[in-house]
């Protein structure tokens, strides 16, 4: 009986393992597909059977994408935007966790559910108005248009609230008792026991971001105001054959440093969703 | 140093009175300690002399000045908190040095004040330590330490030994009297354990249910309760209450201590037999099947489990209480319904 058992246990743990595999690979496979055409010749990615490994590794590629689109300007632009998001998000999400965590005010659940609300209500609704708005404004093809609308970021506000909350109230109490103003319990006592989570929200909307497509694309018309992705995009060709090994080649650069930020980040993460002060 | 007085303070939470109307004063220089059950508004009353409670009516003067609108951190007031409240990611010093930063006292000074503090509580090798790698004992110092260096007018404490063994807690009461003694500022400690009111205060005020029962010393809180509240809050075991055999429902009281397992001559003598023996050491406790009900001892007398005694106590150790269990005087009348109740001192 105990022996049927041990073969029971060993060939459940055997099916537990081939289906983790299975999911890791169908989750790799097409940023391993990626890398692969990144570097094969046009010819190899339109042979058939397809190869997994390029037969000789294609620089040349990566070469051709910045000759082909100026990437310099739209990394720029990425760059400048994610940054700009990253910072003005704080200035609006720690203020607003605070006062939602910390501070009992008549209007707070329905501050509270308007926030939430921001988190329920898709895109797809409010993209036309704040379009509208900003063409109005004429502020079309602006830094601003597409840094403004992300600077609130209500899961931002949602985590760093749950966040917030955990910390005693008894700290907040003894640095009241300290003589500080509440501007100095956010920045030196809440925003240092919060600094995995603030790491991990910065992460998160950099990212978003990074990839945001569709935005860029409705707000801007000019060269000098498109980020990467659009750029990137720019490398299909409607009309002619698509040039696969130059387009997952500039999906690569697109993607390699938020790789890059997640290695190095992967820590903060997991701890964001940890409340670490002392027992 | 510094007086503080409550007058016709109020706090309520939505239509929850917690304290309905409290007048209280605590002397310049005192070691003040606030005692009373959970929930009797001590930690309550704490806060809103800290201000981080408001007020709901009534005035806090410190020192003559009213503060019912002053920030806490402007009433010069310090308080170590029972879970320390330590900054996580500050280290010791910096958790020391906050609130000297935020009352803008010049980088030398604070110097000064960290490392004389850091002395006299024993901190100095472990300034560059964050709290989450002190014991319990060492964070307690830092709280006490944060407290000491901004040499405040008023010294609060919410329960600062509860989260410390029974050990270091002792030990920390014999340091916190000594620093009291040092710093003779105005200390307030709230507590809900009568001994370390008892042993560590020259005025106890008693609490319950948002009053204040009793404020006095803690000489006169044990021998002259003013009533049967007061009486059976301080002293292990509580005080006996016998119930139901004077006139005019009076209550008789008498402590443990006082209880002597034989006759006396100017007392009551009631026939007993010892129901169970709890040896602590230096005394045991008795509890004693009575005609009256069941009585406490405590003696140093050594008695055989199970055996039938005579218990005795004397006219001066009793307290008699009415029937709202106020003190009633122990007069020369008292005494005479008492000995007709429970037969007269021994022949």
């Amino acid at each position: 009986m105990k022996e049927r058992n041990k073969t029971l246990d060993a060939g459940l743990r055997g099916l537990d393992c081939v289906g983790k595999l299975l999911l890791i690979l169908i989750m790799a496979f097409p940023f391993f597909w990626m890398i692969s055409t990144a570097f094969k010749t046009l010819a190899e990615t339109l042979a058939f059977p397809p190869t997994m490994l390029p037969e000789s590794l294609q620089w040349v590629n990566f070469t051709d994408v910045f000759k082909t689109i100026s990437v310099g300007v739209y990394l720029r632009n990425s760059i400048i935007v994610c940054v700009f998001v990253v910072i003005l998000q704080y200035f609006i999400i720690v203020p607003a966790a605070y006062s939602l965590s910390k501070y009992e005010f008549r209007a707070k659940p329905a501050f509270f559910a308007l926030v939430m609300l921001g988190q329920m209500i898709p895109m797809q609704i409010t993209f036309l108005p704040v379009y509208f708005m900003f063409s109005k404004m004429g502020m079309m093809d602006t830094y601003s248009a597409l840094i403004l609308p992300f600077i609130s970021n209500p899961f931002g506000i949602f985590l760093l609230r749950q966040y917030f909350m955990q910390v005693p109230g008894e700290v907040i109490e003894a640095a009241r008792l300290d003589n500080a103003s509440d501007i100095k319990i956010m920045f030196k006592i809440m925003m240092p026991m919060a600094k995995s989570a603030l790491i991990t929200l910065g992460l998160l909307s950099f990212i978003s971001n990074w990839n945001n497509y569709f935005w860029p694309l409705i707000m801007t018309s000019q060269e000098a105001r498109r980020t990467l992705p659009i750029g990137i995009a720019l490398l299909k060709d409607a009309d002619n054959l698509q040039r696969w090994n130059l387009i997952m080649a500039g999906n690569l650069l697109l993607v390699l440093p938020m790789l890059g930020l997640y290695i190095v980040a992967s820590k903060k993460i997991r701890n964001a969703f940890v409340y670490s002060g002392i027992k | 140093m510094s007086s503080i007085s409550l007058r016709n303070v109020k706090k309520s939470y939505g239509n929850e009175v917690v304290i309905e109307n409290l007048n209280l004063e605590i002397r310049d220089g005192s070691f003040t300690v606030l005692v009373g059950p959970s929930g009797c508004g001590k930690s309550t009353t704490l806060r809103m002399i800290t201000g981080l409670e408001t007020l709901s009516g009534g005035d806090i003067f410190i020192d003559d000045t009213r503060v019912n609108d002053v920030p806490p951190g402007k009433r010069d007031i310090s308080m170590v908190f029972q879970n320390y409240a330590l900054y996580p990611t500050m280290s010791v010093r910096e958790n020391i040095e906050f609130g000297l930063t935020n009352k803008k006292i010049p980088k030398e000074e604070r110097q000064r004040r960290i490392s004389d503090v850091c002395e006299i509580v024993g901190l100095t090798e472990y300034l560059d330590r964050k709290p989450a790698n002190l014991s319990g004992g060492q964070r307690q110092r830092v709280a006490l330490a944060r407290a000491m260096v901004k040499q405040p007018k008023v010294f609060m404490m919410d329960e600062p030994l509860s989260n410390l063994d029974a050990k270091l807690r002792t030990q920390m009461r014999v340091e916190l009297i000594n620093m009291h003694k040092r710093m003779g500022t105005t200390f307030v400690y709230v507590t809900h354990d009568q001994v370390e009111a008892m042993s560590m205060a020259d005025d106890i005020v008693l609490m319950n249910q948002g009053k204040i029962v009793q404020q006095s010393g803690p000489k006169e809180l044990y021998h002259n309760p003013n009533c049967i509240y007061t009486a059976q809050f301080v002293g292990s075991p509580q005080t006996n209450i016998l119930d139901g055999q004077l006139p005019e429902k009076m209550k008789l009281g008498f402590r443990p201590e006082k209880v002597r397992l034989h006759p006396v001559e100017a007392g009551i003598n009631i026939p007993a037999s010892i129901q169970t023996k709890e040896m602590l050491g230096s005394e045991i406790i008795y509890s004693l099947q009575t005609p009256y009900g069941v009585v406490m001892c405590k003696s140093e007398e050594d008695m055989e489990d199970a055996v039938k005694v005579t218990m005795g106590v004397e006219f001066s150790s009793m307290y008699l209480f009415g029937a709202d269990t106020v003190r009633l005087p122990f007069d020369d009348k008292a005494r005479a319904a008492v000995s007709a109740v429970f037969g007269g001192p021994s022949k």
